[in-house]
């Protein structure tokens, strides 16, 4: 049994082969994340809208996409979306069929749906009397959100973002039920190959250990650096 | 010249919250440099009044004048009396600040950023000239050296007069108070007084929604009794504490126990 743990962590190409998958993850996770929550801005805006117009199709959204496991969500658009019919002869084909878009897009989606409503609820946190006294003091609707709510807003909801970050990285592991060679699927070649389950999932484990750890350190340094006038001295 | 217009008179207003009718008829006219206490019991409708004169209250009827300009009114869908510009809202806002009863400063920023914060963004300073500005302001109500302090890490009192810091930032026409010193423990209840007193003696018009009886018989120049939503009686602080016309006048000074 150790033997071949020796021959797979004394072969670089193991090495290589979860540098990639890692870097594929990384990417995945990050353009979800900055797309997802660039989505996430409007949309929650406009969840807290008292406008049912505007209000009640992001709800819909949000429901449906938190409501539903991830892994469906890709599935229906992975090899959902390739059945549509005439799709094939469409420009949407060169996007579709590599594994890759899918997979972004579902995972942008989902993240999306669920940073509106942590964006949300720390837009609903404003306290009044600020929203108040920006009122008060001449500034515009768009000025009182873009001055006074959504930068207070963002700083709440650091805490709970940090999780979706953390949720979302360790969601991306599906993205290689659908052939993208991302981390876990390195997991997965060294199992093949060497028939050696704990050696590659361990050490894929691991690998997404040290990333989530990595995430935790950087948002502990923002919480510090953007909280601070939450924290009792 | 301009100035001999009031920089701010309302007439007649009314407000209505569903069958409840708060305001009936308040009229009232603040000249340059008056000082003018609003007072009365809780539920007499005075801090209504004075959140109607910036228009956190839309009031159902009456108008008011900002410096000789009428706010105008529409009617919205469902019948609700609005503002019909409200680019002439925010512009009227910014001449007249306020000072609230919870401070209401923007907790995410630090008492300077709080400070420069309208005057940059509303009223379109440079940030260097708002800096110098603001720098005067606190130094005015000796707060300079919390500068960088986050509201949550003052004391009621400091972020009172950073509150009042960030009104006169505006180098407002008119300044509003709404109690200011009620959230506030007794005993830091008198440096807020000692630096609104000091405005008052410098010529600032104020309109002061108040519970502290000395501050509205000794600083303002003008005292306005408010009962059950109308002006019961109004005067020079003088005649108004020492001889009360009103029987319920009468009653609120008296002392309760």
């Amino acid at each position: 049994m150790f033997e071949s743990t020796i021959d797979i962590f004394t072969n670089p190409d193991t090495y290589e082969l979860y540098w990639d998958g890692a870097v594929v993850t990384v990417q995945m996770v990050f353009l979800s994340l900055l797309i997802g929550g660039a989505l996430a801005v409007p949309l929650a805006i406009m969840r807290t809208s008292k406008n049912k117009l505007i209000n009640y199709p992001v709800w819909v959204f949000t429901y449906i996409f938190r409501g539903t496991p991830l892994l469906v969500q890709l599935y229906l658009i992975y090899y959902g979306v390739a059945l549509i019919e005439g799709i094939q002869q469409t420009f949407w084909w060169a996007i579709f069929k590599e594994a890759f878009y899918p997979c972004l897009i579902a995972f942008v989606l989902n993240t999306a749906a669920y940073t509106t409503e942590i964006f949300r609820g720390a837009i609903e946190a404003t306290p009044r009397g600020e929203i108040e006294a920006a009122k008060a003091y001449g500034m515009s609707w768009g000025k009182r959100m873009k001055r006074i709510i959504l930068p207070s807003a963002f700083r709440r909801a650091i805490p709970a973002y940090s999780n979706e970050v953390v949720f979302m990285l360790h969601a991306s592991a599906i993205a290689s039920t659908v052939t993208i060679a991302d981390l876990l699927n390195a997991g997965r070649m060294i199992y093949a190959r060497y028939y050696a389950p704990f050696d590659g999932f361990i050490f894929a484990a691991l690998v997404y250990l040290c990333l989530t750890f990595g995430i935790l350190a950087v948002f502990k340094q923002i919480e510090k650096r953007m909280l601070g006038h939450l924290q009792p001295r | 010249m301009a100035t001999d217009v009031a920089p701010l008179v309302v007439s007649d207003i009314h407000k209505r919250f569903g069958e409840h009718e708060v305001l009936k008829g308040i009229s009232m006219e603040a000249q340059k440099g008056d000082v003018i206490s609003l007072i009365g019991s809780s539920g007499s409708g005075k801090s209504t009044f004075l959140r109607c004169i910036n228009l956190l209250e839309v009031p159902t009827s009456g108008d008011i004048q900002v410096h000789g300009e009428n706010i105008s009114f529409k009617t919205d869908k469902r019948g609700e009396r609005i503002p019909a510009n409200n680019r002439q809202v925010e512009q009227m806002r910014a001449r007249l600040s306020m000072v609230f009863q919870g401070f209401n400063l923007w907790s995410h920023m630090t008492v300077l950023e709080n400070i420069i914060e309208a005057p940059v963004n509303v009223l379109g300073i440079s940030k260097a000239e708002a800096m110098d500005r603001a720098k005067e302001h606190l130094e005015r109500v000796g707060l300079y050296d919390r500068k960088d302090y986050y509201p949550a890490h003052m004391s009621g009192g400091q972020q009172q007069r950073a509150a009042i810091a960030r009104a006169l930032a505006m180098n407002p026409e008119v300044m509003l108070f709404d109690e200011p010193t009620s959230a506030l423990d007794p005993e830091l209840v008198g440096e807020v007084l000692k630096v609104m007193r000091g405005l008052a003696e410098e010529g600032r018009t104020m309109i002061v929604v108040t519970h502290e009886m000395a501050f509205a018989r000794d600083v303002s120049n003008h005292v306005v009794y408010l009962h059950d939503g109308v002006i019961e009686e109004q005067g020079n602080p003088k005649d108004v504490f020492e001889n009360p016309s009103s029987e319920r006048m009468k009653q609120f000074l008296s002392p309760k126990y």
